[in-house]
C-alpha cells in the first residue's frame, strides 16, 4: 500500500508540473507581445518596465519558465490587471466557495444514485423503471446551465422560494468573514444550486449502478444466493448491490474531476462566487494572471481529488494496488 | 468498414430506444443541412410589426412561432440555424477523438512495456486536465472560432477512448488468432490494423456516440458562457443572449426551446449508443 501511495503521489506531482508547464507556454505563445498576458497594458510605461524586471520578462524564455515555477511554488501568481491587487488575495476565498457547493452535492448525488439505481435494478422491466431510466437519460442530456436557469425561473421568480443567485444577500456581510458560512442566509442561497447540481450529477451513478447490478445477475454467487432460498430483495441488496458498489467507486475520481471542472457552468448561472465564475469573469475582462491562477487551482483540485479517490479505491479493492 | 456500419444499424434497429434515437438523429441531421434554407426569417435580422415598431420580446404568434428576442430576432429561425454548429462541432470532435484515441489505445495495448507506460501516463495527465476551463482558455487565447473549438476539444477528449480501447487490446493480444498471424510472419502494423483493429470497432463506435453527446453539450456550454464563435448562431449562444439580456424571465419562449433541442438531440445519441452497447455486450440486457 505504501508503494502504491507513493507512486500515485509521484504521478500527481508529475501531472501538476505538466499542467503548469502547459499553461506557461500557452499564455506565452500568444500572437503579439508575450508580456501582454503578464503585465497589465493599462499601467504606466515605467511601472510596466519595473514589473518586466520583477517577473524576469526581459530574460530568455527558459529563465522565465524557471522563475514562473518558483513563483507558483510560493503561491505568487502576480497581480490582477483589473484591481492591481495580488492574485492570491482574490483567489483565497473562492476556493472554499467552490468546495462548499461541489463536494456536498457530489456526495449526495453518489449516495442517492447508488440507492435509486439499486432499486431500479430490483424493479427491472416495470413501467416505473423504464420511466426512471428515460428521465435520467434526458436529465443527463440536458445542459446544466439550462436546468439551472429553469430552476431559477420556476423556484425563484414564479414561486419566490429561493433568492436569485449569489452566496449571501449582497450587503449582509460587508467583510467576507467566516460567520457568513454559518448563517441561514447562506444555506438559503446554497439550496437551489445544490439541488440542481445534485439532480444533474445523480444520473450517472444511478444509471451505472443499475446496469452493473443487472450485469451481475448471471454470476455464480448470485445464483448461489438464489439457491439458498434468499428473497429477491436480499439477493439484490445483500449480494448484487455490494459488488456493484465497487465499479461505482472507481468512477468517482473521474466524476469528481468533471464536477469541479463543471463548476464553471453552475457558478455562472447562479452567480456563485467560486473559482469557476472567477475564471470566466477574468477571461472576459482579459485579466490573464487571475484566469491562469484560477485555472491552475481548478486543475489542482481535479488532480488532488483524483488522487484521494484513487487511494480510496485502493483501500476498497486491493486488486488495484497490486495490479 | 461498410459491413460494420450495416451491422451497427441492424443492431440498433432492435428495441424501442434505438430506432427512436436514430429517427431523431436523422431529423437533426436534416435540419443541420436544410436549417438555414427553411428558416422563415434571417436569424439576426430585426423584425418590425405592421406599424413599424420593433418586435421586442414578442410572444409566440403565427408570424413568429417561437416569439422574438430582445432585439426583435425570430427565435424559430435561430433554432433552425443552430442545429448546424451543434452537429458540425459534435461530429468532427467525435471523429477526431476516436481517431486519436483508438490509435493510441491500439499502440499502447499492443506494444506494452515502456511505450504503454509512457502513453498511459500521458493519458492520465489529460484525464487530470479540467475539460471546460481548458477549452475556454484556449478559445480566449487563440480566437473564438468553431475550428479552434473542435481542435481544443479533440485534444482533450481522446483520453477516455484510449483507455477503453487499450483495455480491450490487452485481452485481444493474447488470443490464438494473433499468435497465428505472428507465425505466418505478419508485421506488427499488419497485426494491429488488420487483425486487432476490426475487433475493437464496436467499442470504437460506442465511443463515437459518447464523444458526440459530450461534444454537443460542451459546444452549447461554451456558447452559453459567451466564448463561442461570435458570428455563429448556436443553441448555446441563444441561451447566452437570453441570459445576458437579463430578460429571459419575461420571455420563456426564448430560453426553453434551445435547451429542449439540446436535450432531445443528446438523449437520441445516448439511446443509439446504449442500444448498440447492449448488442455488443449482452450482459447489459435487461431481464
Amino acid at each position: 500500500m505504501a508503494g502504491y501511495l507513493l507512486r500515485r503521489f509521484w504521478h500527481m506531482v508529475l501531472t501538476l508540473f505538466a499542467m503548469a508547464t502547459l499553461m506557461f507556454f500557452l499564455f506565452r505563445l500568444l500572437p503579439g507581445d508575450p508580456t501582454a498576458t503578464v503585465i497589465s497594458p493599462s499601467l504606466y510605461p515605467k511601472a510596466q518596465e519595473a514589473m518586466r524586471q520583477q517577473f524576469g520578462l526581459d530574460r530568455p524564455l527558459f529563465e522565465q519558465y524557471l522563475l514562473y515555477l518558483r513563483n507558483l511554488l510560493v503561491l505568487d501568481f502576480g497581480f490582477s490587471f483589473q484591481t492591481n491587487r495580488p492574485v492570491f488575495e482574490m483567489i483565497q476565498g473562492r476556493l472554499l466557495n467552490t468546495l462548499l457547493l461541489i463536494l456536498p452535492s457530489m456526495f449526495a448525488a453518489y449516495l442517492l444514485g447508488a440507492v435509486i439505481g439499486a432499486i431500479a435494478a430490483w424493479k427491472r422491466g416495470s413501467a416505473g423503471e423504464v420511466g426512471l431510466v428515460f428521465t435520467a437519460t434526458a436529465l443527463q442530456s440536458a445542459p446544466l446551465f439550462w436546468l439551472g436557469m429553469l430552476a431559477i425561473l420556476l423556484f425563484s421568480i414564479k414561486l419566490d422560494l429561493f433568492p436569485i443567485g449569489h452566496i449571501v444577500t449582497p450587503g449582509l456581510f460587508p467583510e467576507q468573514d467566516w460567520r457568513m458560512y454559518l448563517s441561514a442566509d447562506f444555506l438559503h442561497h446554497l439550496a437551489l444550486p445544490f439541488l440542481v447540481n445534485t439532480l444533474y450529477q445523480l444520473c450517472f451513478p444511478l444509471l451505472l449502478m443499475r446496469s452493473t447490478m443487472l450485469s451481475t445477475i448471471g454470476e455464480d454467487y448470485i445464483e448461489l444466493a438464489r439457491m439458498k432460498g434468499l428473497s429477491e430483495r436480499r439477493v439484490l441488496f445483500g449480494h448484487a448491490a455490494r459488488n456493484a458498489l465497487l465499479p461505482l467507486a472507481t468512477t468517482l475520481p473521474m466524476i469528481l474531476g468533471w464536477a469541479v471542472a463543471g463548476s464553471v457552468v453552475i457558478e455562472t448561472v447562479f452567480s456563485w462566487p467560486g473559482l469557476g465564475l472567477l475564471m470566466v469573469e477574468a477571461i472576459s475582462r482579459a485579466d490573464y494572471p487571475v484566469a491562469q491562477a484560477a485555472f491552475l487551482l481548478i486543475a489542482v483540485l481535479t488532480v488532488f481529488g483524483t488522487f484521494i479517490a484513487d487511494l480510496l479505491c485502493g483501500l476498497l479493492d486491493p486488486r488495484i494496488v497490486y495490479a | 468498414m461498410p459491413t460494420i456500419i450495416l451491422d451497427f444499424f441492424r443492431a440498433v434497429w432492435r428495441g424501442p430506444f434505438g430506432p427512436t434515437g436514430l429517427v431523431i438523429l436523422g431529423i437533426c441531421l436534416a435540419l443541420a443541412i436544410l436549417g438555414p434554407a427553411i428558416a422563415p426569417y434571417d436569424p439576426v435580422a430585426r423584425n418590425y410589426d405592421a406599424a413599424g415598431k420593433l418586435l421586442r420580446l414578442a410572444s409566440p404568434s403565427w408570424q413568429h412561432w417561437l416569439g422574438t428576442t430582445l432585439l426583435g430576432r425570430d427565435v424559430l429561425s435561430q433554432m433552425l440555424v443552430g442545429a448546424r454548429p451543434a452537429l458540425l462541432v459534435g461530429g468532427l470532435t467525435a471523429l477526431g477523438t476516436v481517431l486519436i484515441g483508438v490509435n493510441i489505445g491500439l499502440i499502447a495495448g499492443y506494444f506494452g512495456g515502456r511505450i504503454d507506460s509512457f502513453l498511459m501516463r500521458l493519458t492520465d495527465m489529460f484525464l487530470g486536465l479540467p475539460f471546460l476551463p481548458f477549452i475556454i482558455i484556449v478559445l480566449s487565447l487563440t480566437g473564438r472560432s468553431l475550428t479552434t473549438m473542435v481542435i481544443a476539444m479533440t485534444l482533450v477528449m481522446w483520453r477516455s477512448t484510449a483507455r477503453v480501447v487499450r483495455a480491450q487490446v490487452l485481452s485481444l493480444r493474447e488470443m490464438p488468432f494473433i499468435a497465428a498471424a505472428r507465425i505466418t510472419g505478419a508485421s506488427d502494423l499488419a497485426i494491429i490494423y488488420r487483425e486487432i483493429a476490426p475487433n475493437i470497432m464496436p467499442i470504437a463506435l460506442v465511443s463515437v456516440a459518447f464523444a458526440l453527446a459530450w461534444a454537443i453539450i460542451t459546444e452549447a456550454s461554451i456558447g452559453f458562457l459567451g466564448f463561442g464563435d461570435p458570428s455563429v448562431v448556436s443553441w448555446g449562444s441563444i441561451v447566452y443572449d437570453a441570459y445576458a439580456s437579463q430578460m429571459m424571465y419575461r420571455a420563456p419562449w426564448w430560453v426553453i426551446p434551445p435547451g429542449i433541442a439540446i436535450m432531445v438531440l443528446v438523449s437520441a445519441v445516448y439511446f443509439v449508443g446504449r442500444a448498440y452497447e447492449q448488442v455488443i455486450n449482452p450482459r447489459l440486457r435487461t431481464g
